[in-house]
């Protein structure tokens, strides 16, 4: 069966548009930022000159840029810690075979269905200081409503929870489909031994699910670090920089500062962020998946 | 015991209430008047379309509409096209080189687009390629190819080759071959890959808020966040823009929710 290994060269020109299309969107322009990222450019003019290491260094003494990267480390971390945990507790509770189960299930991925950009309008609705809903349960309790968007101590975090709210649907039906895949038997046997539901969670489910945690958190991990839509709907990233992501910040001093060669460098950072964080999460994901 | 199988029922119901409180809330906002300062839990004592009268006519929402339909339809359709030729000679013929492409193409996945705007951009302006359909609709194929690709390489595997090897039998070329047999086989990754990708491009915010900003040109999100930025002052009319815009998908994936979750769960357990 030699033969089905050698590949005629000539069927590989079936993936050359593939080639093409990345070569051209995604390879030449991530080369070009890389030299951009060495100049001073502002975005549109002819002229612009090299300068060295200047943009890398002004990121460590930038202070705003500092916070953005500890929020985009928030928003990745934080939101896929959160969405795996709740979509895994919500696979618990709705795998079963009622009808409100599967109602409830449809519910909850709801959420994923639509655009970021909408759901943080919906939440804004909620949050929002002036006529907010939460505020008007805040204002039973106080006479004071809160501004909870504009607190740069925790807007952060309540852009994190919204991430969370639309896509623990997603880590939930992963994790739904993990667990069809494991046999019965198992559980009758854990049973016989007198395992307890607790025992069984942690010895049979648990390590079971290990490829669904592995895809789920690598795509939670991804999605979390390239946060957009959501941040601009809420809170356009403010007050000043407070709940900024890489994404977001870069947008801004690209088109509304015109920094372009400073804009190109953080998109570098940004991108071997992304690498090394999905790299490392895979690598050690793979491995436990392989030891349990 | 009788406890905990209550709590066990209960459970997912408070589940499903919590997820709908912002759905409610967005009801309520967009039913409301200007005028009306009630709480927006309570649900209005009238009934007053004007809000979506207005946010339909203000945001555009018609061209928005046809242009993300246009987007989305032609991506899809290049991304079914390229993504299963792509994945034919990489799922059956892995020698070393098309392991490492296969390999290059999917770690494409973790390119955030918005980390090489700066040169994309220029790029777009020196080709012509701004506010233009094709401009558009190259970029989201690129960028999900690599989703589609993967989908399809894990599903071609999955096909046992004995397949191939009796129609090599009865004299199949290689190209009638995919064409005749495996193709035919494709329809439930086929669907998978226009659910996954076509629910994030419909929905894609970060491309087209910078190379479709030409108010005619406008998809569904970029449309809405002008319209917001212009009229926020009105969050009735927000609201019912927000609506307006939610509704196509989410109408879509309550009639075929089955195809939905099925999407996502074969290629999350196949992956």
């Amino acid at each position: 069966m030699n033969t089905w290994k050698h590949s005629p060269v000539w069927l590989n020109l079936l993936y050359l548009p593939t080639v093409l299309l990345f070569g051209l969107f995604i390879v030449y322009p991530l080369s070009k930022g890389v030299q951009i990222s060495f100049t001073n450019w502002d975005g549109f003019s002819q002229q612009f000159r090299s300068v060295g290491w200047d943009n890398y260094k002004r990121m460590f003494s930038d202070r705003n840029t500092i916070k953005v990267i500890q929020n985009t480390f928030i928003y990745g971390l934080g939101s896929a810690l959160l969405q795996n945990l709740l979509g895994f507790v919500f696979a618990l509770l709705l795998n079963r075979k009622f009808r409100t189960v599967g109602l409830v299930r449809t519910i909850v991925y709801l959420p994923a269905i639509i655009s970021p950009l909408i759901i943080g309008y919906l939440w804004y609705f909620i949050l929002e200081y002036r006529s907010g809903a939460l505020n008007d349960i805040v204002r039973l309790f106080s006479d004071e409503p809160m501004n909870f968007l504009a607190n740069p101590d925790f807007n952060v975090w309540l852009i994190t929870f919204v991430n969370t709210y639309q896509f623990a649907g997603v880590a939930m039906i992963i994790f739904l489909a993990g667990l069809q895949v494991i046999p019965k038997d198992y559980y009758e046997a854990a049973d016989i031994d007198g395992a307890s539901p607790l025992q069984q969670l942690r010895h049979v489910t648990w390590p079971l699910l290990a490829p669904s945690l592995t895809i789920s958190l690598v795509l939670n991990l991804i999605g979390g670090f390239k946060l957009f839509d959501v941040i601009i709907s809420l809170t356009d990233g403010g007050p000043g920089y407070a709940s900024a992501s890489l994404s977001s910040y870069m947008y801004k001093l690209y088109f509304g500062r015109q920094d372009a060669g400073y804009a190109s460098a953080i998109g570098v950072l940004m991108f071997a962020i992304i690498a090394i964080v999905s790299v490392v999460a895979l690598y050690f994901l793979r491995r436990r998946e392989e030891r349990l | 015991m009788r406890d905990r199988a209550k709590w066990l029922r209960l459970s997912p119901v408070a589940l499903g209430i919590v997820y709908l409180i912002p759905f409610y809330i967005l009801i309520t906002t967009s039913l409301k008047k200007e005028s009306d300062l009630s709480s927006k839990w309570a649900l209005p004592g009238y009934l007053d379309l004007d809000n979506f009268v207005q946010a339909w006519s203000n945001a555009r929402l018609d061209s928005a509409f046809v242009n993300t339909l246009v987007v989305t339809g032609c991506a899809l359709a290049l991304l079914v096209l390229l993504g299963s030729l792509s994945a034919y000679p990489l799922a059956r013929y892995p020698s070393r080189w098309n392991k490492l492409m296969y390999v290059c193409f999917v770690s494409a996945l973790i390119v955030p687009p918005l980390a090489i705007l700066v040169p994309l951009y220029k790029f777009y302006v020196d080709l012509g390629g701004i506010n233009t359909y094709w401009g558009i609709v190259l970029l989201q194929t690129t960028f999900y190819l690599p989703m589609a690709i993967f989908l399809y390489t894990g599903f071609i595997k999955s096909i046992p080759k004995d397949l191939d090897e009796a129609a090599m039998i009865d004299g199949a070329g290689k190209i009638g071959l995919f064409l005749r047999i495996l193709l035919p086989l494709l329809k439930p990754v086929t669907a998978s890959v226009m659910i996954l990708c076509g629910v994030q491009i419909w929905n894609d915010y970060q491309f087209s808020v910078f190379f479709l900003q030409k108010a005619d040109m406008q998809t569904f999100t970029v449309a809405l966040s002008v319209f917001i930025g212009q009229f926020n002052s009105n969050i009735g009319w927000v609201a019912a823009g927000s609506f307006i815009a939610a509704v196509p998908l989410a109408a879509l994936y309550l009639f075929l929710q089955r195809y939905f979750i099925n999407g996502l769960a074969s290629g999350a357990v196949k992956g």
